[in-house]
């Protein structure tokens, strides 16, 4: 029996087993949607009456088995019934596909995500690809929800309780060897045996993957509360239930229902309805959106480069040059100092080793990094980095030796954190060709580069440099070339209210407090000790030249000081190994944590306000995605923007009235709200 | 027989266009930074870099290796595949102990000279500090019973047959540095060498000095820059320079040192010895067309090489052995020379060399010679520094020696310049080459 469907197919192999092929109509990527779902039901019936002696699930395309349910279902938001149906159906579908009356086996490769994982645990068998790209996982989490197309039942069942769950709670994916480790497939073969292995497998089935004894004993009714308020205690540390449920839902779930599938299975849908249509997951997947944006700037622009040239190995410079040769692209690394390009290869080094894991994958990564003490090889490169230090003049002097080495078509990107490119640009013969990537510190988990246009540029510059950010896996921001950018301004404001705060004789501990406790994931006073103070001061005196910002006496008196944070030991905290020593505080009263929140929030977005006015960024979308993706801004409030028009425009201009009468004219609404009011959220 | 002259003269012209090498890193008692691979590659790939040709337009990759790492069969394939030649350059691994870097050179020479090349990325490589511990033959024997016992008491029986002594390690570079033949180990041939020519320890450790000196000079003034490249290991360190060089060292010092051969009346020491150490060295060769099609620039032309065989108990002068029919069919005398390279593996065994070249019944009895040749002016001679400074990395020096002279010959403005080495197992190796420096002012 053959059927071709729109999105999925079935046919019976030379070896009689039957194929059953998923390919999405429309989509590079398979998702399951209503209709996907509705297809596959119908389909599976039909599978069941030809009866082949084994099935093989398998994807229809090269980028993967499946990515997951589609996210756009849930924005904008349904109604809670509608969720509901569309969670069932996916239950029925995994259902039917789990209660046919022959051997079943998944076959992935690629990303086996959400939805698609919890399909290929509906099978009797799951047989995983060992490369590179093979991943799978549940990071539903991550969108503020859990599984509920029966995935959390499933999986507890197949791994025992506490692996599922950590493998729930933490939205982590695996590869291939890891995944069958766990038990999650039975086999993880090399991309030339997938079909043997398959054959083999249906021809022999062998018995179903069960958790350890050890594993079931943790699901006995009496261990399970004990043990999921410990979980609570260890999720809550990163996750509040007040900022995200979901995971506390999912823990909850399986304390409850954890001993009975069925129960579990009807229970999971219910609760995966109520996180959907909560404030957190509908933020959460704006987040995802957002990201999809940013990803979206670069789509189907070609960058042209294969050799990248770094000039300058300090920390930014160096780490720049490390995450490129990480990439796989060929990259040549300048300083005069060659002490300071070894220790940039050492950290390289480190970083190949925890990323690569494989040595020869990390050796070909060190082969790729090549010094370049000498200034020889800028005239090979398709695109040149500058990150030297913060200096107009310094780096004019570089430009005008530079250019003339460079190759006609290459691209001079500078990582200036705060000098306007219009500055750089006039030593240039061809201006057209300097283009700002301000990357984050640290470069390997910040995920956002602001891609700086200045007056000068040439849009299909640009438009390079967008493609190249995403190549290097990063997420490109567009900003216009005004000091500081976007990111750096908006937070500045921000880190010099916590300074006000200190200078006020609020202790750090509890200004730090009450930054975390919005949601941010690191205080601001520990942030500027990470950061360096010195270099807060740095970026603070440009910002307060170009914007009239009153820099706090106290960061001055630190810098001067040698107190100039973390990498002294001693800032605002004493640092130990890397930690800053904290003074316990009692516990803070809620209103006072309020007003302090609102202190140093609100002059965040006051900044925000007016940098969407002077067009810094295009829209308050990208405003909010480069404040989540630059900062780690509380993702869950969905951005500044977002969490301005949800808080209430009018109310804010009336508090920031309020606070500008107690403590000074910062707090002033920028004129940018007056547009804001115009066009409510 | 002797060789006829014609047919083995270098057909074509052969180009020296450009070369590089590592630091070379005195071995400390424990693996050093880089395995050999690693030496080799990081060298090459900034060399690759500032050539006006894609790694990919090499006709082959031939490499000079003694004892590549167990994962470094045929290591010039290994590195010619990572330096990012493709996988359409074809790569071989010579080996000629001491000389295997000179063979290199000499091979990739000939193949251009025949025609089958244009354009050869040659050199030498060796990571002695890497040098592995083996398994004696006793505990490999055992440990084929100790597989094959399978029960309880065929086990406990096969442990009781193993004997503590087996269980020593071999140690693989001691092994490499003595002759399987005549049973001495390459210090014990210097001391022969040290008996024969009537060598004082002093005038050793005064050689000795002098290269340390030499090379300490020679880092001063900056007379490696272009040559030596950047090398960063992953714990962050840099290496830009030969760190075995001793520029304090005086002669009070070394006449501390105790033999290191021959105990207690030996005179060859560690001090008046080549280092262990690790490094590489890579030239570029080219042919005339190829020259001319990428617009390089050569740094001189090598004109002949030539391979001889001695009493490997005397293996010291095989310099003179090699040396000596080069001039001979080239009509020249020791003054034609401008510059020399002389490996220096023991000052005993150059300084033999040197009066061996000078003493007429030598020359007429051991080389057939109507009479002696002139004395090699020692002015002109490891002008920066040898091996007994610098370290011989067994399988780079070659390539290391050959690459230095082209570049004093082009510094200095000479005009002809003789490499050579002597090499473990009763050999000696020799290269003359010509600046062509001149052609282009």
């Amino acid at each position: 029996m053959n059927r071709q469907g729109t999105h999925w197919r079935y046919a019976r192999r030379e070896d009689g087993f039957g194929e059953l092929v998923i390919d999405v109509a429309g989509r590079s990527a398979n998702v399951l949607t209503p209709e996907v779902l509705e297809e596959l039901l119908a389909l599976l019936e039909a599978v069941r009456e030809d009866a082949p002696p084994g099935l093989v699930l398998r994807s229809g395309k090269p980028s993967g088995f499946i990515a997951g349910a589609d996210v756009h279902r849930f924005a904008p938001l349904p109604p809670r019934d509608e969720v509901l149906a569309f969670i069932h159906l996916g239950q029925r579908a995994a259902d039917a596909l789990e209660a046919l009356p022959f051997p079943t086996l998944a076959l992935v490769r690629g990303f086996c995500l959400g939805g698609g994982l919890e399909l290929a645990l509906a099978c009797d068998y799951r047989i995983a690809c060992d490369d590179e790209r093979t991943r799978l996982g549940l990071p539903e989490v991550r969108l503020g929800i859990h599984p509920g197309f029966g995935g959390t039942a499933r999986l507890v069942r197949l791994l025992g309780s506490l692996p599922a769950l950590q493998l729930m709670l933490t939205g982590r994916t695996l590869r291939a060897r890891p995944a069958q480790r766990v038990g999650l497939v039975d086999q993880a073969v090399p991309e030339r045996l997938l079909e043997v292995a398959a054959a083999e497998l249906l021809r022999r089935p062998p018995a179903k993957h069960r958790p350890s004894r050890w594993a079931r004993w943790s699901a006995l009714p009496p261990v399970r509360p004990v043990l999921g308020a410990w979980l609570h205690r260890q999720v809550a540390r990163k996750a509040p239930r007040r900022h995200y449920p979901a995971p506390h839902a999912l823990i909850d779930l399986w304390v409850r229902h954890g001993g009975r599938f069925r129960d579990l299975l009807a229970a999971e849908a219910e609760s995966v309805a109520d996180l959907v249509t909560g404030e957190t997951a509908q933020n959460l997947v704006r987040v995802f959106f957002l990201q999809e944006r940013l990803k979206g700037l670069a789509k189907g622009r070609e960058h042209g480069i294969a050799h990248v040239h770094v000039v300058g190995a300090g920390v930014m410079g160096g780490d720049i040059a490390a995450w490129c040769a990480l990439r796989g692209l060929r990259v040549t690394l300048q300083d005069q100092d060659p002490e300071r390009i070894a220790a940039a290869v050492g950290r390289a080094a480190a970083l190949f080793r925890k990323r690569l894991r494989d040595p020869r994958r990390v050796t070909a990564a060190l082969d790729r990094l090549v010094p370049d003490p000498d200034a020889a090889f800028a005239g090979h490169a398709d695109l040149v980095v500058e990150a030297i230090f913060e200096d107009r003049e310094a780096k004019r002097r570089l430009y005008a030796v530079l250019e003339p080495r460079l190759k006609p078509e290459a691209l001079l990107a500078t990582n200036t954190s705060s000098i306007p490119l219009e500055e750089l640009a006039t030593v240039l013969q061809r201006p057209e060709r300097l283009i700002g990537l301000h990357f984050f510190n640290p470069v390997a988990k910040m995920q956002l580069v602001e891609v700086v246009r200045g007056a000068h540029a040439d849009p299909g510059a640009i438009e390079r440099g967008l493609a190249f950010v995403r190549a290097l896996d990063r997420l490109p921001l567009p900003v216009a070339s005004r000091p500081g950018f976007l990111v750096n301004r908006v937070l500045m404001p921000y880190l010099l209210e916590a300074v006000e705060l200190v200078e006020e004789g609020v202790p750090p501990e509890l200004v730090d407090h009450a930054a975390r406790d919005f949601g941010m994931p690191m205080g601001p006073i520990e942030l500027a000790d990470t950061v360096g103070l010195d270099i807060c001061l740095h970026v603070a005196e440009i910002l307060g030249e170009a914007f009239g910002l009153a820099v706090p006496d106290r960061l001055r008196a630190l810098v001067e000081d040698g107190r100039v944070g973390r990498k002294r030991g001693r800032g605002f905290y004493t640092w130990r190994r890397g930690k800053p020593m904290r003074h316990r505080l009692p516990r803070p009263d809620p209103a006072r944590l309020g007003e302090l929140q609102e202190r140093l929030v609100d002059r965040m977005l006051n900044e925000a306000v007016a940098c969407l006015r002077e067009g810094v960024v295009a829209d308050a979308d990208l405003l909010d995605a480069g404040m989540i993706f630059g900062t780690g801004f509380a993702p869950f409030r969905g951005g500044p923007m977002h969490y301005a028009q949800t808080r209430g425009v009018e109310d804010l201009e009336t508090r920031m009235h309020d606070l500008a009468a107690r403590y000074g004219a910062r707090f002033l609404p920028d004129d940018g709200w007056n547009r804001l009011r115009r066009q409510p959220g | 027989m002797a060789r006829d002259d014609t047919t083995c003269r270098l057909k074509r012209p052969v180009y020296l266009v450009d070369g590089a090498r590592s630091p070379f890193l005195k071995a400390r008692g424990r693996p050093g930074p880089f395995h050999a691979a690693d030496l080799a590659a990081r060298t090459a790939i900034p060399l690759l870099l500032r050539q006006p040709f894609e790694p990919g337009a090499l006709d082959e990759v031939i490499l000079g290796c003694v004892m590549p790492g167990p994962d470094e069969a045929n290591i010039a394939r290994v590195v010619a595949l990572r330096i990012g030649c493709g996988e359409r350059v074809p790569a071989f691994t010579v080996q000629r102990n001491c000389a295997s870097g000179l063979q290199a050179l000499d091979t990739a020479a000939r193949h251009i000279a025949d025609g089958c090349a244009d354009l050869v990325l040659a050199g030498g490589v060796e990571a002695m500090s890497h040098a592995p511990l083996l398994f004696g033959a006793a505990f490999a024997a055992w440990l084929g019973q100790w597989r094959r016992a399978r029960t309880l008491p065929a086990r406990l029986q096969a442990l009781a047959r193993l004997r503590l002594s087996a269980l020593a390690p071999v140690i693989g570079l001691l092994r490499g540095l003595t002759d399987p033949v005549v049973g001495l180990s390459m210090g014990q041939t210097a001391e022969n060498l040290a008996t024969r020519f009537d060598i004082r320890r002093r005038d050793m450790d005064a050689f000795a000095m002098r290269s340390h000196h030499r090379l300490a000079t020679a880092q001063h003034t900056g007379r490696f820059d272009g040559e030596i490249v950047l090398l960063a290991d992953t714990e962050g360190k840099a290496h830009f320079l030969d760190d075995g060089v001793r520029p304090d060292t005086h002669l009070e010092a070394l006449a501390k040192l105790p033999p290191a051969f021959d105990r207690p009346f030996g005179r060859v020491t560690a001090g008046n010895s080549a280092q262990i150490t690790d490094g590489a060295a890579w030239l570029v060769l080219a042919s005339e067309e190829a020259v001319a099609r990428y617009d390089l620039r050569p740094l001189a032309r090598v004109l002949d090489t030539q391979w001889a065989g001695l009493d490997p108990a005397q293996m010291g002068l095989g310099p003179v052995h090699a040396m000596a029919p080069i001039l001979a069919r080239h009509g020249l005398d020791s003054p034609d020379i401008d510059y020399w390279e002389i490996n220096e593996a023991f000052a005993a065994q150059v300084l033999a060399c040197l009066r061996a070249w000078q003493d007429p019944a030598y020359c007429r009895e051991v080389l057939g010679l109507e009479r002696a040749f002139s004395p090699i002016d020692e002015a002109r001679l490891n002008v920066d520094g040898g091996a007994i400074a610098i370290g011989h990395p067994v399988g780079a020096s070659g390539a290391r020696i050959v690459l230095h002279l082209a570049r004093v010959l082009a510094r200095e403005g000479g005009r002809l310049g003789m490499a050579s080495l002597c090499i473990g197992g009763g050999q000696g190796g020799a290269m003359l080459i010509e600046s062509t420096q001149e052609r282009q002012a």
